[in-house]
């Protein structure tokens, strides 16, 4: 699996770092989404397709 | 538009649409049965002005993720849910009513202000507030009203700290933000309410410019971007949304508790819930519940109806909430359920900026209220209870609960 985040989309509500924390964390000065770990373990698929999911902007495209 | 146009056919639905007969925590019935039958539906809004109903939970994320329905309530054609809104709006739109890049410029500067690891890290403190109101709620009495004594002082002392506003006025702004969001105040009465808020805050951010705290005022004065009055209004936004919904989402959250004893009990039992829990509550219950209101820029075809350019559109997230292609047994309360995929915040680039907040303040307070009040009950009869169908925001007036 690969993630991408569009930084340019994302508007910062921070769903994604609640559905998939140890995936997608804020940046500091902006709560701009960013990708902690773009090709994640397995055990964490699921939770990064819920965050990909709920992401208001669509910004996490997610390739398998 | 001619006022032939403007005159619903009697058999139309009107929006707001009123909540009674039917069972105060589900969509009001003719949305509901709108649902039912038609994801898109013709509705008329309370002034005569025809509009449309999206009511899926699809039909709804696709119209508020798509720029080709505008937030713009400058916009010709877009639909407001009262007469004080449209008021409002003409006089000083904020970042809501606002479409990018316009918005998202204004948005920014506020994001870090509410991220996840941010608002977290308030927990400690948010804690420390809901016990000190429990004390002065429980000491010496077995009775009180939830709604003044808790549900509604905690999220409102959270957002003047946050904002560097006095908490000693809050009688003032709460007032205000009451009659901003009430469905029957005349647009003279929401105007004044308007523009005191506003001048109390520009007033506010002069006295910032000159003393900083390290309240979101002082620093968006700091930022040097913007003028005193436009901080104002974005105060002003963070003010009232602040307070509102945050309180009644949990006045109302614990009598749907309270009416779900299995519910309740499932949660007490095993308070590690509490996070699922407080994703249902906003599911089923979803306090905006006259609908996300944006226009159409140019046609779009949705769900086999063609809405034309300038045609006003209301996502109605709270049945898109009990949608039960998403929801199994959608109108059911399950604390145990992943309800993560609810519109309760909205959806697109206007989502919620505050929800990571909102979450650690509904989480705070309802579990401290379960753990503190083992007893917590309903002081009057549930028939009693007033419900409150007249304000943009649902939930109670008053909760009387004892223990
Ligand atoms: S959920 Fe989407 S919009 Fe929100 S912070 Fe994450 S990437 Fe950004």
């Amino acid at each position: 699996m690969r993630i991408h985040a569009d930084q340019e989309k994302c508007c910062g509500a921070g769903s994604c770092v609640l559905a998939a924390p140890d995936v997608f964390d804020q940046r500091e000065e902006d709560g701009i989404v960013v990708v902690l770990d773009p090709a994640p373990p397995a055990a964490l698929h699921d939770a990064v397709r819920e965050a990909a999911a709920i992401c208001p902007a669509a910004a996490i495209t997610v390739t398998d | 538009m001619t006022t032939a146009e403007r005159t619903a056919p009697p058999d139309t639905l009107t929006v707001p649409a009123s909540r009674a007969p039917g069972c105060p925590f589900d969509p009001a019935p003719a949305v509901a049965d709108a649902a039912r039958t038609e994801p898109i539906t013709r509705a008329t809004l309370w002034d005569g002005t025809p509009c449309w109903l999206v009511t899926g939970h699809q039909d709804v994320r696709t119209v508020l993720g798509d720029p080709r329905f505008s937030a713009d309530g400058l916009r010709p054609g877009f639909p407001f849910l009262t007469a004080g809104a449209r008021e409002v709006i003409g006089q000083k739109p904020t970042f809501i009513r606002m479409d990018d890049p316009g918005h998202a410029k204004l948005r920014r500067m506020l994001t870090a202000e509410f991220m996840v690891k941010k608002v977290e890290a308030m927990r400690p403190e948010v804690q420390h507030l809901a016990d000190d109101l429990l004390d002065r709620m429980t000491a010496g009495r077995n009775s009180a009203d939830l709604v003044r004594e808790f549900a509604l002082p905690l999220p409102s002392l959270v957002i003047c700290l946050l904002l560097g506003v006095p908490y000693e006025d809050h009688e003032f702004f709460q007032e205000r933000s009451g009659i901003l969001l009430a469905l029957r105040s005349t647009p003279a009465e929401a105007k004044a309410a308007l523009d005191e808020l506003v001048e109390y805050l520009t007033r506010l951010a002069q006295a910032k410019r000159e003393r900083p705290d390290d309240g979101i005022i002082s620093r968006l004065v700091a930022r040097g971007e913007l003028s005193d009055g436009e901080i104002a209004s974005m105060g002003r936004l963070l003010l009232v949304a602040g307070h509102e919904t945050t309180a009644n989402m949990t006045s109302l959250g614990t009598l749907a508790l309270l009416r779900n004893p299995d519910q309740l009990a499932r949660l007490r039992a095993e308070p590690a819930l509490i996070k699922g829990a407080v994703e249902e509550l906003l599911r089923y219950l979803t306090i905006v519940h006259n609908g996300v209101p944006r226009v159409a820029t140019e046609d779009v075809v949705l769900g086999g109806s063609t809405i034309r350019a300038g045609e006003g559109v209301l996502c109605m997230i709270n049945s898109a909430n009990r949608d039960a292609t998403v929801f199994p047994e959608a109108d059911a309360l399950d604390v145990a359920r992943d309800a993560r995929r609810h519109v309760a915040f909205g959806f697109g680039v206007h989502q919620c900026l505050g929800q990571p907040l909102a979450r650690v303040e509904l989480q705070i307070a309802l579990t401290t209220l379960l753990r503190r009040l083992p007893d917590l009950r309903l002081a009057i009869p549930y028939e009693e209870v007033p419900f409150r169908g007249d304000m943009q925001i649902y939930g109670v007036h008053s909760l009387p609960v004892a223990w």
